[in-house]
Parts: structure tokens; C-alpha cells; sequence
């Protein structure tokens, strides 16, 4: 029961790293762009959801002000700083949406304080369930599974069976190619940026009742996102999706079962040293092996 | 127009720096962590450490100051460079601030090593409490495991067999469970160091869900804290596994952040708001007027610390260079905490009574952290009887 909890837990934290790495997978694939703000943007997702359902009380209208809140200040970064980044190097953008962190994180702070705010956990979903005899999970990190799924299953449909999808599919593959056959591809990257900063507010949104909402949240799971991205393989949803179920799993199995495999060889304290340790280092030890076996990332096509 | 400006501009500063030179403020140096999810523990210490400058006049101890401060971000890399920068560029011969153990491991040492004074307003590692101790280094707050010794006293009180314990795995997580294993009588039947940057712990919480404890000792400051209780709480955990902590895990932000999740925590501490003596009354009745929101236990040893030097300063005629007369200064502890009874152990860590909190309704249906009763009458720490000054 304690190993399906723990798979559960896995594919919990797995489905938010997904909601996240698809967005920086699409604008990386895609538009070529290193955009570190995504995370603010999820930050941005998580606040615009608490700050709403403080004042209304209702979830729902908090999901959607996360979602808006998200996807507009994403259009509004892609319009005004990240247009101008394309045509320039890594570094540059690197630079950029860098300094878009720390103002985005100095805004927050100054207008909310840095005192973490309270998000009420929807009522009907405050409670946990039963799943087997002796299986007993938070109904509320279930739904996040579920939505996770569902957009997982949604992007499926929209990349592989839509116009849309066809151009973002094309344009992962060549860019040039894309610019070269008259589409416009300026529209095409403001709808994938704000495609992308969407399911960030969503990851953020969802996140609030869990976790502590406050400034700096976001470049927590940045880095990991990253690295699911690496993993994956630039550009691939579905790569994102595998990716982020793995890094997950990964990271939540080593957490819980590391350190008691290790107390049977050694003594207590070490094992707990060394199994923290080793347990924080397994997702990029993942991803160094992934970098080693196949560079491009497990669901890209290797030339 | 532009040279006009520029010149305007380098007169000012001639003008500011001959004014500064005319009133010479001593400058005390703040490494505070103030960005990130730490961030309002810094700006807590900030914030008190100021009001108290304020209150005496933008003075201490009758000495002019003037209050530096800089965010390590909870890099202890970055309080390095700090530390360096205002000790060889600006001088600085007076640090406090540091809010975590592991970047005060880092730049408490290159303080000591440059001739500097540092004064501890919250870390307190075990690493500075023993043989390691030093003349120039003062802790105001308490010693890291001797804050969590209290909970494992207060465990033992409560009547508890058996305990499932966990803190980040860094340096002061390593003092906390080791402070309260040391006093805890009961079995451990678990324990678990997290990352100090993981904010899911469902893992954790599977795990204390299979070993059944009595209850459950965890150390988890700030928002780390905020998001274990929740997550507790959401894992209907709460009802059935109570829970002792000590107070970096529940502080007035952290309560009003988690809500109904804190209800009935048992919480050992050495401030509390409600505090009956004349000096918390003043600091609460300052603090509320000027920043209007909860005081956390991090607010009271800012305002304790900044007492505390200007005790010192009042003392020397606020001359920091002679670091003995300084220390004998210091020593006396001739301030009035909020806390009440305060004195320096041999190691110069805070010789004080403990507390035991517990989280109730009140009348008006808001929580309220509510002190019950003293656990530990001059309680100082573990380390004292290794540090030979």
C-alpha cells in the first residue's frame, strides 16, 4: 500500500512538473527562446488564483482568474520583451527574462508583502478517499492528476490533429521552413507563449491549497522543469509528459525508500545522510544518463 | 546640461559625505535573507531591528547608527561576498542578521577571522556553541538544539512513547534532531531529512502514515512550514497523529497561513506576543502601530539583538574597535529583553526560560498561539560545558 501511495505521490508531483515543462518545451522547441520567467508566470498563476478566491470564495472563478492572470501577463511579455529576443543569441534571453524574474518578484513583493498567502482548499474537495483497504489519498491531489491528464490527453489532441498543432509541429522540426512557406509566424509564437504561460497558471493555480503561496515559488520548480525538458527532449510534448512522470516518480521514490534500503547496510544516520542525498541528486543523475544515452532527450529523434 | 547634472550630481555626494563624516553613525552591517520563500523571516529581524533604532531616536544606547542591510538570498555564497564587501570596503567591524545556519556558517567565520563583532539575531549552530566558540561572537535568539530540546521535553510532559521526526538536511535540521532526541525518552520511530527547498512532502507523509507514531516532531521553518502543515492537515494526518514542534515551525505568519491545519499544536518557545512584561508590551504596542502586521518570534530577537548592542555601545561610549571592552559590555546583557529573563552562558549563547504554546480558538473564532506554561526555568544549551573562553 505504501508503494502505491508513494507511485500516486510520483505521478502527483510528475503531472505538475508536466503542466510546466510543456510550456518551456513548446517556447524552447519552437521559438528557440530560453524564457526563465515561466516560473513567474506560474507564480503569477498561483497569486492571481489566491487573491481571487480570498475575495469571491469560489474556486472555480479562481481557477479561471489563474488561468487569465497567467495567460495575459504572458501575452504581455511575449509582446513587449521576448518579440525582441529571437533573432538574438541564448545569453541575451538568458539575460533578459532573468531580469524579468527579479522584477516580476520585486513587484510581487511589493504590492503582497512577503508573507505567504492562505489559500482555502476548495470545500467538496478537502477530504481524502479510499482507494483499496488501507489506501488512503487527499481527494484534492487526485483531481490534480485528473486535470493533469486531461490537458496531457487535450495537447495530444491539439498538436496531432489540428491546424494549429500542425504549424507547432512543423515548427519544432524547421523554423525557417515554416517563415519560408508565408505563415504568420509572429501570431503563431504569441498563441504558443500564451498557450504556454496558461498551463503555468494552471500548474500554479492548482498548486496554491497545497503548497505556500509566496514570492519565489516559482523558480523552485523552474529548475526542475528544465530538466524535464532536457529529459524529454527539446520541443516534445510528449517527451514533457514521460519526462515529467519519470522525474517524478524518480524523485518521490528515492525520497521515501532510499534512506531505509540504505539502513540495512549501514548505520541509521549515514543512511539518512546519504539517502537525502543521494535521493536530491536522482533527477539529475537521471538526466545526466538520459544526456549520455541519448542527447537529444528520450523522445526526439536522434540524427 | 548633461556636465551640469553630473557635477550637480558629485557635489552632492561630496556634500552627503562631509555630512556623514561631521555625525560619524557607527554602521552596523545586516546580511539578512529577505528574497524567497525565507523572505519574511529577514524582513521580520529587519523590520524590529530598525523600530528599536527608531524608538531610541535613531540611536543605541545613545550612539548614532546607521543600519546596512543587504539579502543573501539563503545563499551562503552570497553572504560571503557580502560579509567581505563591508568589511574591507566600508569598514564595518559590526554584523548581525544572518537568519540561516548554513550561510551563517559560512560568513560568521570570515567576520571572526577579519577582527569583526558578529551578534546573532536567530542562528545558532552547534558548530560556534562548543569548542569552536569565540569571544567576538554573541547569540541573542538561542542555540539550534537546545530550541528543539525543549520540544522534546515538552514531549516527554505530554506523555508521548513514541515519535516520528523529521527537519531540511542542513545544518541546523542536523541540530534539531539532535536536540530533541537528546531529550526525547520515547522510541524514534522514524526519521527523515528533507530538501530546504521541497515544498511536496506527500512522500514524508505516506511514510508517517505506515509507522503509526504517537506523534510527530518536525522542523520545517518558514514557508516549508506553511505547506507541511497543510499538507498534514490535507492528509488527514492532523486528527490523527498529534504534533510538537518548536517555534521556527509555527510562528505568526505560519499560523495565519495555514489556517484550521495548526489547531492544537503543541509549540515550544522562549518569546511569545502575549508576554506579560513591560518591555514586550512596549515592542508589540510599537510594532503594531508601525507595521501592522503579525509579530513573529523572528521580529522579537531583532528588536532583543538591537537592545542587546546597544546595551554594549552604551557601554564602550559606542567605540567597537577594543572588541574586549566591547565584550565585557555585551556580557552584562543590561537590557530589557522581551522575553523576560535573559543572561549569557559561558559560550555566550542565552541562558533563559522555556515555554510551552499551544495552538486554541479564541472567543472571536481567529487562532491564537496562547502560552501555557514554563518547561524550563534558565535552560541554556548542550555545547556550554565544551566552550573554554
Amino acid at each position: 500500500m505504501l508503494v502505491l501511495e508513494q507511485i500516486l505521490n510520483g505521478i502527483q508531483f510528475g503531472i505538475a512538473l508536466f503542466l510546466m515543462s510543456a510550456g518551456l518545451t513548446l517556447i524552447f522547441g519552437i521559438m528557440g527562446v530560453i524564457n526563465l520567467t515561466h516560473g513567474s508566470l506560474y507564480m503569477v498563476g498561483a497569486y492571481a488564483a489566491a487573491l481571487v478566491a480570498a475575495k469571491t470564495g469560489s474556486a472555480l472563478l479562481a481557477l479561471l482568474a489563474g488561468l487569465a492572470g497567467a495567460a495575459v501577463a504572458g501575452i504581455v511579455i511575449e509582446l513587449v520583451v521576448i518579440r525582441r529576443l529571437y533573432a538574438r543569441d541564448h545569453l541575451d534571453q538568458v539575460l533578459a527574462t532573468f531580469a524579468l524574474i527579479l522584477i516580476i518578484n520585486q513587484s510581487a513583493t511589493m504590492l503582497f508583502g512577503r508573507q505567504p498567502l492562505f489559500v482555502q482548499m476548495p470545500p467538496a474537495l478537502a477530504r481524502s478517499v479510499t482507494l483499496l483497504p488501507g489506501l488512503v489519498y487527499p481527494l484534492y491531489r487526485l483531481v490534480v492528476i485528473a486535470v493533469g491528464l486531461l490537458v496531457a490527453l487535450g495537447l495530444a489532441l491539439l498538436i496531432n490533429h489540428t491546424r494549429i498543432g500542425m504549424l507547432v509541429r512543423a515548427g519544432a522540426t524547421s523554423r525557417e521552413m515554416v517563415r519560408a512557406l508565408g505563415v504568420d509566424i509572429r501570431l503563431l509564437y504569441t498563441l504558443i507563449f500564451g498557450l504556454g504561460a496558461l498551463l503555468a497558471g494552471l500548474a500554479g493555480a492548482m498548486a496554491g491549497p497545497i503548497l505556500a503561496v509566496q514570492v519565489g515559488m516559482g523558480e523552485q520548480i523552474l529548475i526542475l522543469a528544465f530538466v524535464v525538458v532536457v529529459i524529454g527532449g527539446v520541443g516534445s510534448i510528449r517527451g514533457a509528459f514521460y519526462g515529467a512522470l519519470l522525474a517524478g516518480l524518480i524523485d518521490t521514490l528515492l525520497r521515501a525508500f532510499l534512506p531505509g534500503l540504505l539502513r540495512q547496510v549501514m548505520a541509521g544516520s549515514n543512511a539518512d545522510a546519504l539517502g537525502a542525498g543521494l535521493s536530491s541528486m536522482g533527477v539529475y543523475l537521471l538526466m545526466a544518463i538520459v544526456l549520455l544515452v541519448r542527447p537529444k532527450g528520450l523522445f526526439v529523434k536522434q540524427s | 546640461m548633461r556636465v551640469n547634472s553630473i557635477v550637480g550630481a558629485l557635489a552632492a555626494v561630496l556634500i552627503g559625505a562631509t555630512a556623514a563624516a561631521a555625525q560619524e553613525p557607527l554602521k552596523i552591517g545586516m546580511i539578512t535573507t529577505l528574497s524567497g520563500p525565507g523572505g519574511y523571516l529577514g524582513q521580520d529581524i529587519r523590520d524590529a531591528f530598525n523600530l528599536a533604532v527608531k524608538m531610541q531616536g535613531g540611536k543605541l544606547g545613545g550612539v548614532p547608527v546607521s543600519v546596512i542591510v543587504e539579502d543573501d538570498s539563503l545563499k551562503p555564497g552570497q553572504g560571503k561576498q557580502i560579509a567581505d564587501r563591508m568589511l574591507k570596503n566600508e569598514h564595518i567591524k559590526l554584523l548581525t542578521g544572518i537568519v540561516f545556519s548554513n550561510v551563517a556558517g559560512a560568513v560568521v567565520p570570515d567576520v571572526l577571522d577579519a577582527g569583526g563583532i558578529y551578534v546573532s539575531p536567530n542562528a545558532g549552530p552547534s558548530t560556534f556553541a562548543g569548542k569552536d566558540c569565540n569571544k567576538n561572537y554573541y547569540v541573542i535568539s538561542w542555540q539550534n538544539d537546545s530550541l528543539h530540546e525543549t520540544a522534546g521535553q515538552s514531549a516527554n510532559e505530554l506523555g508521548y512513547k513514541s515519535a516520528f521526526i523529521l527537519a531540511p538536511n542542513y545544518q541546523a535540521g542536523k541540530d534539531a534532531l539532535a536536540g530533541f532526541k537528546r531529550m526525547f525518552k520515547g522510541k524514534i520511530v522514524g526519521e527523515i531529512y528533507t530538501r530546504l527547498d521541497q515544498t511536496d512532502f506527500s512522500a514524508e507523509l505516506a511514510q508517517i502514515r505506515a509507522a503509526k507514531p504517537d506523534m510527530v516532531f518536525q522542523f520545517q521553518p518558514g514557508g516549508l512550514g506553511i505547506a507541511f502543515l497543510r499538507q498534514y492537515q490535507q492528509a488527514n494526518l492532523t486528527s490523527e497523529i498529534p504534533m510538537v514542534v518548536a517555534e521556527p515551525s509555527l510562528d505568526g505568519v505560519t499560523l495565519k497561513a495555514v489556517g484550521d491545519a495548526a489547531l492544537g499544536l503543541n509549540v515550544t518557545a522562549h518569546w511569545n506576543t502575549d508576554f506579560d512584561n513591560p518591555a514586550n508590551k512596549e515592542f508589540m504596542a510599537a510594532w503594531t502601530k508601525e507595521y501592522n502586521r503579525p509579530a513573529t518570534y523572528y521580529a522579537s530577537q531583532g528588536y532583543d539583538t538591537a537592545l542587546a548592542i546597544g546595551a554594549a555601545l552604551k557601554g564602550t561610549g559606542g567605540k567597537v574597535d577594543d572588541t574586549d571592552a566591547f565584550r565585557t559590555a555585551m556580557l552584562k546583557a543590561d537590557f530589557k529583553s522581551v522575553r523576560g529573563d535573559f543572561k549569557f552562558g559561558p559560550n555566550q549563547h542565552p541562558v533563559q526560560d522555556w515555554y510551552a504554546l499551544k495552538v486554541e480558538k479564541g472567543s472571536d473564532g481567529a487562532l491564537h498561539l496562547n502560552t501555557k506554561r514554563k518547561i524550563m526555568s534558565a535552560y541554556g544549551d548542550s555545547f556550554a560545558h565544551e566552550c573554554k573562553l
